[in-house]
């Protein structure tokens, strides 16, 4: 493969293709580990690669990088559990979400994956009930800051973040999968009634649901940072759920369009099949004005692991505020925190 | 990056990067005898602050594949000192191939005595001057414990020399090569020393871990024993990466507290303290 090619580009196209490893030489190995360590990929390289196949020192890395995806796991697991017998007791419905869920279920997009926080969903009636018991069993407030605290419970789709005091691990308790204010409204009870039981008694959301709050928390959430990750989870998701569910494109659109998700969804699915060759049906695949943008947004690091295209980036973080909050709100919004950021720099 | 090296350390391959070229052409200099490696292990950036930080109050940022966002930035002048931080952070966020201690090292006849203890307890010192009397140095950061043997491995780095430490060793070794004195950092007086030669040589070749030292610099002579349980909290705290090493972790410290013996030494200063290590080894 050549030098000229984005490091990014280069990471995804290894990702996609873990049989061209034998191409990359020094340099590209440098960029390319450098890169994957970035995008909290380098997990999910160690898992895709051979590790016969490409030089000592690579294989040294990814074999370090593979038993840190294995002592995640386990942890996030463990989390769940801890989670799970204090809210367990409540018999109301527990939903895992994004990395912890993809390992619980065992799916291919859990092989190799950072796993950071524990991500729950819950009934928004639950909410209250929930909170109670996790303050009265170790977990307290991560951020105590009564603007923060009072923006996350009138605007937020979550809790604000919460600690637990000896495993030093955060929860986020989630009533549905995007802020009120966002312009999509996914309709969480049917993502709960719809979710899938394991064995424990948890459950994660079904297939098409999964899919759908990917794609939701990649494009109608956030500025895409860390971006290519979230991709990579949707292209793993698409291809083990369309291999064993012959409908599942039908039925991945049919639900989208509940969760007024369509674009969103749409979008993923391109993105995945330009970036990581995701076997995608001819309808799905017409190419969308603005989709180089994204492409050019998810990609955006040097081989030296810096972000690069600094003015895609703050066009992306702008719309990541515009999409989430009305003008108003917006306003007053960076007003507070403009404000705080001042007297921050005064105290200093 | 417009400036660039790479280095290897023991078992550890670093590419570093910079808008300037003062720091480069430091570690170059003060890593002349070390293999540069083609692919490294971690890749460290050290970039101005901001664009026009290149040339006025020219200041590094430490940045690298694991970084810290409270690590302040340092002013050019100590960028040998951003360096030496950048590759701590790397190894002690990064590496998993063995357990880290943060702990000196010196080896005689195969065998090797590990020195841990807070800042200020000597230990680098101790080390430095153990490595011109007949031991091989075999860092003063970090030694790395293989999980599938306990054998200790190498990490030679340049010394970071601190305040009295400086004078101690300019007079011990006055044929040794130090690297520019750095004033003033916020760790206070700072100058980097190569390691002896066959501590650079040599530093592929791990030893078996025979006598845990817990020094205390300032204090009258004395020696305690330290036991297995005692050994196995202290050096939890002075590993970075046992929690996330998870059951290998666990299995390599209780190995080593189990199988070598642990002592705390007092002394007044490093003459005294070189005739403990010294007698306690011929005890062994």
């Amino acid at each position: 493969m050549a030098r000229a090619v984005n490091s990014a580009r280069l990471l995804a196209r290894l990702l996609a293709e873990p049989a061209r490893a034998t191409e990359l030489d020094a340099a590209a190995w440098n960029a390319v580990i450098c890169v994957a360590r970035a995008e909290q990929l380098v997990g999910t390289l160690a898992l895709r690669l051979d590790h016969a196949a490409v030089p000592p020192v690579v294989s040294e890395i990814l074999r370090d990088a593979r038993q840190d995806a294995t002592e995640q796991r386990r942890a996030a697991l463990w989390e769940a559990e801890m989670m799970r017998r204090v809210l367990a007791p409540l018999n109301i419905p527990l939903v895992l979400l994004k990395g912890t869920a993809f390992v619980a279920g065992g799916l291919l997009a859990g092989q190799g994956r950072h796993i950071g926080d524990l991500d729950l969903l819950v009934r928004r009636d639950d909410l209250s009930t929930v909170e109670q018991a996790l303050l009265s069993a170790g977990w307290d407030w991560a951020k105590p800051d009564a603007y923060d605290d009072d923006y996350y419970r009138r605007w937020m789709h979550e809790l604000p973040p919460l600690l637990h005091r000896d495993r030093d691990r955060m929860i986020d308790v989630h009533h549905t999968i995007l802020p009120p204010t966002s312009r999509p409204t996914p309709d969480a009870d049917a993502l709960i009634a719809g979710a899938v039981p394991l064995a424990n008694g948890l459950s994660i959301l079904a297939p098409a649901d999964m899919v759908i709050h990917a794609a939701l928390h990649l494009f109608a959430d956030g500025d895409l940072a860390g971006g290519l990750r979230n991709l990579w989870d949707i292209d793993r998701l698409l291809r083990e759920f369309t291999d064993e569910d012959g409908d599942f494109w039908l039925k991945l659109h049919a639900r989208a369009a509940e969760h007024q998700a369509v674009p969103f969804v749409a979008r993923a699915v391109r993105l995945a099949a330009r970036l990581f060759d995701t076997p995608v049906p001819p309808a799905w695949r017409r190419v969308r004005l603005g989709d180089h943008l994204y492409e050019r947004r998810l990609l955006s690091r040097d081989a030296w692991g810096r972000e690069t295209h600094p003015a895609t980036r703050l066009a992306f973080y702008v719309r990541s505020h515009w999409i989430r909050m009305p003008p108003l709100l917006l306003a007053r919004h960076l007003l507070i925190k403009a404000r705080r950021r001042a007297d921050a720099a005064r105290m200093r | 990056m417009r400036h660039v090296t790479s280095i290897r350390v023991g078992p550890i391959g670093f590419r570093v990067g910079s808008d300037f070229a003062a720091p480069i052409a430091a570690l170059r200099e003060l890593y002349a005898d070390y293999p540069t490696p083609e692919i490294a292990h971690f890749t460290i950036r050290l970039p101005a602050t901001a664009p026009w930080r290149r040339l006025v109050r020219p200041a590094v940022r430490i940045e690298g594949d694991y970084m810290l966002p409270e690590t302040a930035p340092l002013p050019l002048a100590h960028g040998l000192l951003a360096a030496e931080m950048a590759m701590n952070l790397q190894v002690a966020l990064g590496h998993r191939r063995h357990l880290l201690l943060h702990a000196s090292c010196v080896e005689r006849d195969g065998c090797a005595l590990l020195m841990t203890g807070e800042s200020g307890s000597g230990k680098s010192t101790l080390a430095t001057l153990l490595g011109t009397r007949g031991w091989r140095f075999m860092g003063d950061e970090f030694v790395l414990i293989d999980p599938e043997n306990g054998a200790a491995h190498a990490f030679p780095r340049a010394i970071s020399l601190k305040n009295q430490a400086i004078g101690v060793i300019e007079r011990a070794c006055p044929d040794a090569r130090f690297g520019p004195l750095l004033l003033g950092t916020p760790k206070g007086d700072i100058r980097h020393l190569v390691p002896p030669a066959d501590a650079i040589a040599r530093m592929d070749e791990p030893a078996h871990p025979a006598l845990l030292l817990f020094p205390t610099f300032g204090l009258a002579r004395e020696v305690r024993s330290v036991g297995a349980a005692e050994a196995f909290v202290r050096l939890t705290q002075a590993s970075t990466n046992y929690t996330a090493l998870g059951e290998r972790g666990f299995r390599a410290l209780t190995r080593l507290v189990d199988q070598v013996p642990a002592r705390a030494i007092d002394y007044p200063d490093s003459e005294a303290a070189i005739e403990q290590v010294e007698e306690l080894w011929r005890g062994l």
